[in-house]
């Protein structure tokens, strides 16, 4: 196939290609695309880079523009090369040294618990695991969670509730594309993975409910507006209204699920005019889209960040969940429930060891046939695993206060940017001891540390990403990194040499200590080599032994519970954690652009990404604009209870009247957001929060 | 808990959820386990069955230590002792007593009412449905929400109704006169024959007789409202108005009885809706378990949403006041059964009558309750769909440079021309050059199109 030459992101000759892990294909270097989950496949080369045709989910050549200017992140003029230590420039030695001098007499002040490990959802399979490992064994601390636990948390708990297993999609996203009816709950794909976009374009009717009609929402037939914090109350009306126009498949549920009598029971006060009343959606649109979910042949029910960042995020999937399962969906081929996981490697870094209660192999740290498992592996006694520490913004909370950590090391993440209360998590930071932050450019959070480990990146180096589908892929190195960069599996290997501790930093032996210690776990990769991933194009997991084929449909013949049914779970709605009232008279929802990435640490240092979305606008509509005094251009501050943000008016009558939108990729929408967690996932309420606005300047 | 409806049952799952431990005791007079009145014109309807309406389950009490006594009415309440007697001869002691005891069906008193069915039980439902199944004719009495909503149902089993309403035009509580004219038209069209101001005389075996003329029917189904059952309370000496009067907490003039639903009268009001009788038992079980001391019960906001297949009507507030009292939005189109009608005062949403489907009734409703301002432009209100949009500009002729053709690789419509001018001839060529096309790829046709005008104005077939 003919692909369009690529005309950027010139390799400077001092980056020389060094030979890959595989043989170089004919276009360069066949790898990924260093953002999002999709895990876009592209070859690079000295000239830029290109799409790949043979990986499913960017088939036929799509690439967005984040995707198509990757390759100027490998040269980028802010690029760290050398380690900081209190913002001038050390030896690797001095640097490593100082920070292991700094635990060890942190931990025989106060304990190993003093110390704590930050991750990322971004870090490949073997740097989450082994960073989970080097936290448990040469750390010996249970202080350890990641940012994942911002994006997939509640999704996991909802489906590891239901099916046994959180596997973000339980299908190959191929099997979107001939799905006749597709819903998505609070997710904008059109702008997070614009790729996704075209595995849609199969449905007959895309149904999408989002409080702003997103690029995504344009694209579908019927659009559910429902009011920010209400997506549970839409679920359950949409269950009452299946069940009471007699679309439950009765024989489905009797053969594959439990519990349904409850959450029959329990949808019987969820009539639509009352869940009218509390969503904002008209009760016609929500029969219109049970109708199209019934009468599909395949139908697919998706949620996304806008579902499950709350408070109640993971009853709200689960809600979905027992929508899905009353109409028969889940395990039967084409048909399904899948949550869009966001970061690149959301999937995988959910399942390998750098969650707060959890081990290799989606094993829980609290069981102990897990911890006897995953000791004999490491080769420790499973007394000396640490158990379940606090997670994500717990953890942030905790820093520096007595009883909580004195140190923290960040790697893959900036928090001071996308955690909850951003100016709060900013001032825990400032009262550790010690703060150690991995990254490849000065983040705002590398800003703040005392000592930044200049890393390695995407194109140089190699490891295995699991993209949304539960493929496992191979990001194969395609250039060598500038000269002074490590990569994390060597600074973690460096860090736990000096505290006696032996760890490998080779990716494909890292990656297979991985393979036998998540065998026989849910997220069992023992057949999985970078062979095969080469070989196949990816490898769907569990897949328990080389000679299986993976999974790419796990939940066909039984669900991954110990009955092998999926579980009905009775939830109930409530309102958002903070609504608004008189101060606080406007709700306000976070989310992507399509230029940005996450935090924006990678994204806002490219050009022609920040030529597209230049600075962070809020969103309102004309009618809130028109009673405020605000006029497109202006700019405007945002204020909670606990921060402010300025950012420049956007009005547009695609969000409601009530609510206000800002994008979450600059330092500042998340000093607003609420920190309110979910008392099952400990997800944040990041999509929902009360907030006023100001006008401080005309535009122009 | 004495009474095991709506809110006597929602007020022992809001206590459970707040309080693991107190002792709780049930009576409900009907044998049922306590199930969603709301729906029982669903279930007349044929669009939800017995079971789907049930909202506790058999198994709920047990696993929760509540007593429930099912089928068991609570006779009398002696204060003095602070006990309750039940119609089984037991004698229950309380520290804290709570009647929901409801409301009950009105019985015109006319010769051959007896004849007549009520519309209120789901036993009355019930045999409401086995007398339709042999009926060819039914007649419904009162032309209040209930009314319509039976109506409409029986209609929808294939029977011919008439409804009968002694004011002038029907839902008079909910709706102005030119709404109820409306209705009656779309009603119309289901098969409801609709004859308002009529005052019934007598009904038959044959039929109903009337004061201006005879409506024959072999079912007759009674929907005159709704009075509270205030018996109890009245004979153990508490103050009684329309209904057992309440202050902010719920409580009655003993300071250890409380009274919620539509029993309950609150500043005067007495509501037969289920949102204010839930907002009441939260706000009770609040108060009662310690959750929250300070909760208090402020009124509620009423909102009307008729069930009753293809007629889309939702009616809050105060929707009879005219241009004398407040500002009016109305638009009328009785053709498609379409009225709609904002009340606005101060500019507040103060009552809405929307009839016909429309998208805006979530919006209303939701400005209704929250008592959020207007926008200046009041037309957006009733049209959603007109308010703000953007002309579209979809020729690539009229499309300004600026117009940005793929948001996935931000490519504007001046950089295809660009590209075009640079000698870029086909979408691909394009593509090549810009990048345009290849994220998503809903931009494709739009791409075309402007490289296919672009070769036009050239002369250059493309």
């Amino acid at each position: 196939m003919k692909r369009p030459e690529s005309t950027i992101g010139a390799m400077p000759t001092s980056l020389c290609p060094t030979p890959p892990v595989m043989a170089e294909a004919e276009f360069g270097t066949a790898t990924h695309c260093p953002y999002c989950a999709l895990q876009c496949g592209m070859h690079v080369t000295s000239q830029g880079v290109a799409p790949r045709d043979d990986i499913p989910a960017n088939s036929g050549g799509a690439l967005c523009q984040k995707g198509w200017t990757a390759a100027e992140l490998l040269t980028l003029p802010e690029r760290l090369t050398t380690p900081l230590l209190h913002g001038k420039p050390a030896s690797w030695d001095d640097a490593l040294d100082f920070v292991a001098g700094r635990i060890t007499r942190l931990r025989d002040r106060h304990g190993p618990d003093a110390v704590a490990v930050f991750g990322g959802g971004g870090l490949t399979n073997e740097k989450a695991y082994l960073l989970g490992k080097f936290a448990r064994v040469a750390l010996r601390t249970s202080q350890i969670d990641y940012n994942g636990r911002f994006c997939m948390s509640s999704a996991a708990v909802a489906a590891n509730r239901a099916f046994g297993m959180d596997r973000g999609l339980p299908f190959p996203i191929t099997d979107i594309a001939a799905a006749d009816t597709v819903l998505i709950a609070g997710g904008n794909v059109a702008e997070t993975m614009p790729p996704f976009v075209r595995h849609l374009s199969g449905a007959r009717h895309l149904i999408v409910a989002d409080p702003r009609l997103t690029a995504t929402a344009r694209l579908a037939g019927l659009h559910l507006q429902v009011t920010p914090g209400t997506d549970l109350a839409l679920a359950l009306g949409l269950l009452h209204l299946a069940i009471a126009e007699g679309h439950a498949d009765l024989d489905y549920i009797a053969a594959r699920t439990t519990g349904f009598e409850a959450v029959r029971t329990s949808v019987a006060e969820w009539w639509p005019e009352r869940a009218e009343r509390v969503t904002g959606v008209p009760v016609a649109q929500m029969r219109q889209a049970v109708r199209l979910l019934a009468a599909a042949g395949r139908a697919v029910i998706l949620t996304g960040r806008g579902a499950e960042q709350h408070a109640k995020g993971a009853d709200t999937v689960t809600a979905f969940i027992n929508l899905a399962l009353a109409l028969g969906l889940p395990g039967r081929e084409g048909s399904g429930y899948g949550c869009i996981t966001g970061q690149g490697n959301g999937q995988g870094g959910r399942e390998h060891g750098q969650k707060a209660d959890q081990l290799p192999g989606y094993r829980k740290i609290d069981d102990p046939v897990a911890r006897a498992h995953v000791a004999a592996v490491w080769g420790i006694d499973p007394d000396d695993l640490p158990g379940p520490g606090r997670s994500a913004y717990e953890l942030m909370d905790a820093l520096g206060t007595d009883g909580g950590p004195k140190a923290l090391l960040v790697f893959g993440s900036n928090p001071v940017v996308s955690a909850p209360r951003s100016g709060h998590v900013r001032d825990r930071l400032a009262a550790l001891d010690l703060l150690v932050v991995s990254d490849i450019v000065r983040s705002e959070t590398a800003a703040m540390a005392a000592v930044v480990l200049p890393t390695t990146q995407w194109a140089e180096e190699s490891g295995t990403m699991t993209n949304l589908e539960g493929r496992v892929l191979l990001r194969r190195q395609a250039v060598a990194p500038p000269s002074g960069v490590r990569s994390d599996l060597t600074i973690l290997r460096g860090l736990a040499e000096r505290l006696g501790v032996a760890l490998s930093d080779h990716p494909r032996t890292v990656f297979d200590e991985l393979r036998r210690a998540s065998a026989g776990g849910v997220a069992d990769y023992a057949g999985i080599t970078y062979e095969r991933i080469a070989a196949e194009t990816g490898v769907f997991w569990p897949c328990p032994a080389e000679d299986h084929p993976g999974t790419p449909r796990p939940f066909l013949d039984r669900f991954a519970t110990p009955d092998g049914l999926a579980r009905f779970t009775p939830v109930e709605h409530r309102p958002p954690a903070e609504d608004i009232d008189d101060d606080y008279p406007i709700y306000l929802t976070t989310g992507r652009v399509l230029a940005h990435y996450q935090s924006g640490a990678q994204t806002r240092r490219i050009a022609a990404l920040t030529q597209a979305s230049p600075e962070m606008f809020v969103e309102l509509h004309p009618d809130l604009a028109e009673r405020l005094e605000i006029t497109a251009g202006d700019r405007v501050r945002v204020r909670s209870r606990r921060g402010t943000a300025e950012a420049v008016a956007k009005i547009n009558s695609a969000i409601r009247a009530d609510t206000v939108f800002l994008p979450f990729h600059w330092e500042g929408a998340n000093r607003l957001t609420n920190p309110a967690l979910d008392p099952l996932s400990r997800m944040p309420e990041f999509k929902v929060c009360a907030v006023r606005l100001e006008r401080t300047g005309r535009a122009g | 808990m004495v009474g095991n409806g709506m809110a006597g049952a929602r007020f022992v799952s809001e206590v459970r959820a707040r309080d693991r431990r107190c002792a709780i005791t049930v009576f409900g007079a009907e044998p049922r386990q306590p199930y969603n009145r709301v729906l029982l014109s669903n279930v007349l309807a044929g669009t939800a069955t017995p079971e789907q309406v049930r909202l506790v389950d058999p198994a709920w009490y047990g696993e929760h230590d509540v007593e429930a006594y099912l089928g068991v009415g609570a006779v009398a309440v002696d204060r003095e002792s602070r006990t309750v007697k039940a119609d089984d001869g037991s004698v229950t002691p309380y520290d804290v007593l709570v009647l929901a005891t409801g409301s009950e069906a009105v019985v015109p008193p006319i010769p051959g009412a007896a004849r007549g069915v009520a519309f209120r039980t789901l036993g009355d439902c019930e045999r409401i449905l086995a007398a339709a199944a042999s009926a060819r004719r039914a007649v419904v009495i009162g032309g209040g929400l209930l009314g319509v909503e039976a109506a409409r149902g029986l209609a929808g089993r294939g029977l011919p109704v008439t409804l009968l309403h002694l004011a002038g035009h029907l839902m008079e509580r909910q709706l102005d006169a030119e709404a109820g004219l409306v209705l009656g038209q779309t009603l119309a069209g289901l098969g409801v024959e609709t004859k308002t101001g009529v005052t019934v005389t007598a009904i038959s075996e044959s039929g109903v007789a009337t004061d201006s003329g005879f409506a024959p029917a072999d079912l007759v189904v009674l929907a005159c409202g709704v009075r509270p059952v205030v018996g109890l309370a009245a004979d153990a000496g508490l103050r009684i108005g329309r209904g057992i009067v309440v202050d902010d907490e719920m409580r009655t003039d003993d300071p250890a009885i409380f009274a919620i639903g539509e029993c309950a009268q609150h500043e005067g009001r007495v509501y037969g809706l289920v949102a204010p009788c839930w907002e009441q038992a939260g706000v009770l079980a609040d108060i009662v378990t310690g959750a929250d001391p300070h909760a208090r019960y402020r009124g509620s906001r009423l909102v009307t949403r008729l069930k009753a297949a293809r007629v889309e009507l939702a009616a809050m507030g105060e929707t009879q006041l005219t241009e004398d009292d407040a500002e009016i939005v109305r638009f009328s189109h009785r053709h498609t059964g379409t009225y709609r009608k904002l009340v606005i005062r101060d500019g507040r949403l103060v009552g809405a009558i929307l009839l016909g489907e429309t998208a805006a009734v979530g919006t209303l409703t939701q400005l209704y309750d929250r008592g959020g301002p207007l926008p200046r432009d009041r037309t957006g209100l009733l049209f959603p769909g007109l308010a703000g949009a953007a002309p579209v500009a979809d020729s690539p002729v009229r499309m300004p440079d600026a117009a940005k053709i793929c948001q996935c690789n931000n490519v504007t419509k001046g950089q295809i021309r660009a590209a075009w001018e640079a000698g870029a001839r086909t979408a691909a060529d394009v593509t090549a050059a810009t990048r345009a096309t290849t994220g998503c790829g809903t931009c494709r046709d739009a791409v075309e199109g402007i490289v296919g005008w672009l070769c036009e104005q050239e002369g250059v077939s493309a």
